[in-house]
């Protein structure tokens, strides 16, 4: 919910029931070196302006103006790397950063967890309207409250903390409607059953049988609203000042000086990426079929 | 943070208290009976609360903080009526800003749909190497879009400007990317195409992997070609999906910030406010000129617009949902 990106959300319309596995294919031909070439098209695309970023990064700025200008890194990524650690809060940025990914995303896993449970397999006066309200409210550009976000955030005190940043980003209707979709299918309702008898209390048999199937799903949305939080721009930008920044907010200052340098802009563009680079090595995979199992028709 | 706590801990204290007592009947079967009635309201309740706090009641205050002469710093003034309205409405700044917002969200909506769904017909073959590809595709979501402006902003620059090179090789004379209104639009939808197309792209092959695959067959034994199946299967059979993926990147792009803003080092959107959006400048009517007043009436404008979007998507929807059920 709230002030979070200006971009589409990640895909919510229903059935996150099992991906139809596509038939064994067998007989089916091979595609031809066509597909290859668009296939290796898209993927220069993708990384492209990455390594244009690299690439930049590890001259200095006169590159720009060479002709014809080198297509290979040079040896100044270091230099300008200090430089940029030097021009902005680079660490204290790059913490902010981790702690309010990681608090959003673990505190709405936890608290999306416990909603999707309740919506998928307890039963309550009010349940269907309470969730059509949870996904309409999906629709609604909270990001448009700023002002009075920021007035209720300065009254607090909060403006310039973490706090301001991470509290309305406490849970979201996306992960609550996610996890409703996930653990109506995945958990059979004899399992709560079961616990019930044996005399489990509601919240036990949440934690005993409710998590441990969520599991997979609670992952990805861990995955997904870390990934948002870390690249969201708007909200922090206005809530936080210079002095206490997220990387996107502090990265942004590198471009405000009144000459650009862009070794310094774009070797900093790199090292505000790289950690979430390294993130898509080790969960890329996890990523793309968790978009993919989130769409299943609509 | 405060909130996290206090919401965990109402959470937990009753179930756990519960678990403790010994299992007898009575009072503990009266406090199990209790738990049965309002843990479901306790699991949902960090939701709503928040909701309400962060989400309903700031949307619904803005309303009443764009009636008032209200300034940043000396807070809450006279009640002005509607004056803030007019004076919006008034100001060329905000139709430019209307304008480039639609302008801007057309040149990356429609382009990134047709792109996605190419690419996706694509991917949804016999390829080897799937998850390299699908990876390779998604890689520009982890980048931040303030990362990728900075990036483009370089590649887009008017002079000696990579893409501009380019061009010139061609033969195509140097275009004025940041100087000339179509043509900053189109490098800034440039930057939101690079961001989402691959996520779009996997939200269509999921889709299409959906597709029953003995319409294909029989299409084969009809004698339809590749293309002609791609048409009259696959694209229908998407439909759903395309509505779905217009609708959350129409919510998204009309309220667009991050890349136009940094689109130059000045953050204002050019020279003559070629590429300002309605988010730049409520930003710039709040916190430039600490005029909130005004600054929430255009948030409430573009509230306004987005619902109306929103009512016609959804009207659309609904026909071509109920009309689209033969085939």
């Amino acid at each position: 919910m709230t002030a979070t990106t200006p971009t589409p959300a990640p895909p919510t319309s229903a059935g996150v029931r099992g991906n139809k596995k596509t038939k064994p294919r067998t007989a089916v031909r091979r595609p031809g070196w066509i597909t290859y070439g668009l296939l290796s098209a898209v993927l220069l695309g993708s990384v492209f302006p990455l390594y244009w970023s690299i690439l930049v990064g590890s001259w200095d700025s006169s590159v720009l103006t060479r002709d014809p200008m080198p297509w290979l890194p040079g040896g100044n990524f270091f230099e300008n790397a200090a430089r940029v650690i030097d021009t902005i809060p680079f660490w204290k940025a790059t913490f902010n950063s981790l702690l309010v990914s990681t608090v959003t995303a673990l505190s709405t896993v936890f608290f999306a967890t416990l909603a999707g449970y309740a919506f998928a397999k307890l039963r309550f006066p009010g349940k269907g309207p309470l969730l059509v309200f949870v996904i309409a409210t999906m629709a609604v550009p909270t990001q448009l409250g700023v002002v009075p976000l920021y007035l209720v955030m300065s009254k607090l005190g909060w403006t310039g903390s973490m706090t301001a940043v991470i509290v309305p980003a406490l849970v979201t209707a996306f992960g609550v409607f996610w996890m409703t979709q996930y653990i109506g299918t995945a958990l059979p309702d004899e399992l709560i059953e079961a616990a019930r008898v044996d005399g489990a209390s509601m919240f036990r048999t949440f934690w005993h049988v409710g998590v441990p199937a969520a599991r997979p799903a609670a992952a990805m949305l861990f995955l997904f609203t870390f990934v948002m939080t870390w690249t969201n721009f708007f909200w922090p930008f206005i809530v936080l000042g210079p002095q206490n920044p997220t990387l996107p907010v502090a990265l942004q200052t590198l471009q405000a000086a009144y000459f650009v340098d862009y070794s310094l802009v774009l070797a900093g563009a790199m090292l505000a990426t790289i950690p979430l680079l390294l993130l898509f090595l080790f969960a890329g995979k996890q990523l793309v079929s968790g978009i993919m199992q989130g769409a299943v028709k609509g | 943070m405060a909130t996290t706590t206090k919401s965990r801990k109402n959470g937990t204290t009753p179930a756990s208290a519960e678990a403790r007592t010994p299992r007898r009947v009575g009072f503990s079967q009266k406090l199990g009976n209790w738990d049965v009635k309002v843990a479901p309201y306790l699991y949902i309740s960090p939701f709503f609360i928040l909701f309400l706090i962060t989400g309903l009641f700031p949307l619904f205050y803005t309303a009443f903080v764009s009636v008032h002469k209200w300034d940043i710093i000396l807070g809450q003034g006279d009640f002005v009526g509607f004056e803030n309205f007019a004076f919006v409405l008034q100001n060329p700044d905000f139709w430019k800003a209307l304008r480039n917002t639609f302008s801007i969200f057309l040149l990356s909506s429609v382009p990134q749909v047709i792109m996605a769904i190419t690419i996706a017909a694509v991917l949804d073959q016999n390829i080897r190497a799937k998850t390299f590809w699908r990876m390779g595709v998604l890689l520009p979501y982890v980048v931040t879009p303030v990362a990728v402006a900075l990036i483009f902003s370089n590649l887009f620059a008017d002079q000696s400007g990579i893409i501009n090179d380019w061009l010139g090789a061609i033969g195509i004379d140097p275009v004025r990317w940041h100087a000339d209104v179509i043509p900053s639009h189109m490098a800034i939808a440039t930057m939101v195409n690079f961001r989402w197309t691959g996520y779009n792209t996997l939200i269509f092959l999921a889709a299409m992997q959906a597709v029953p695959r003995d319409l294909y067959e029989a299409a084969v034994i009809d004698g339809a070609g590749k293309f002609r199946s791609f048409f009259s299967i696959t694209v229908p059979q998407l439909r759903p999906t395309i509505i779905f993926v217009v609708i959350t990147s129409t919510i998204g792009g009309l309220q667009i910030f991050d890349e136009p803003r940094l689109f130059d080092q000045q953050g204002t959107g050019g020279s003559d406010g070629q590429w300002q959006t309605m988010t730049m400048y409520l930003y710039q009517l709040g916190w430039n000129q600490s005029n909130f007043g005004r600054a929430s009436a255009v948030a409430w404008l573009l509230f306004l617009l987005i619902l109306v979007i929103g009512l016609i998507n959804f009207a659309i929807t609904r026909r071509i949902a109920t009309s689209g059920g033969k085939r």
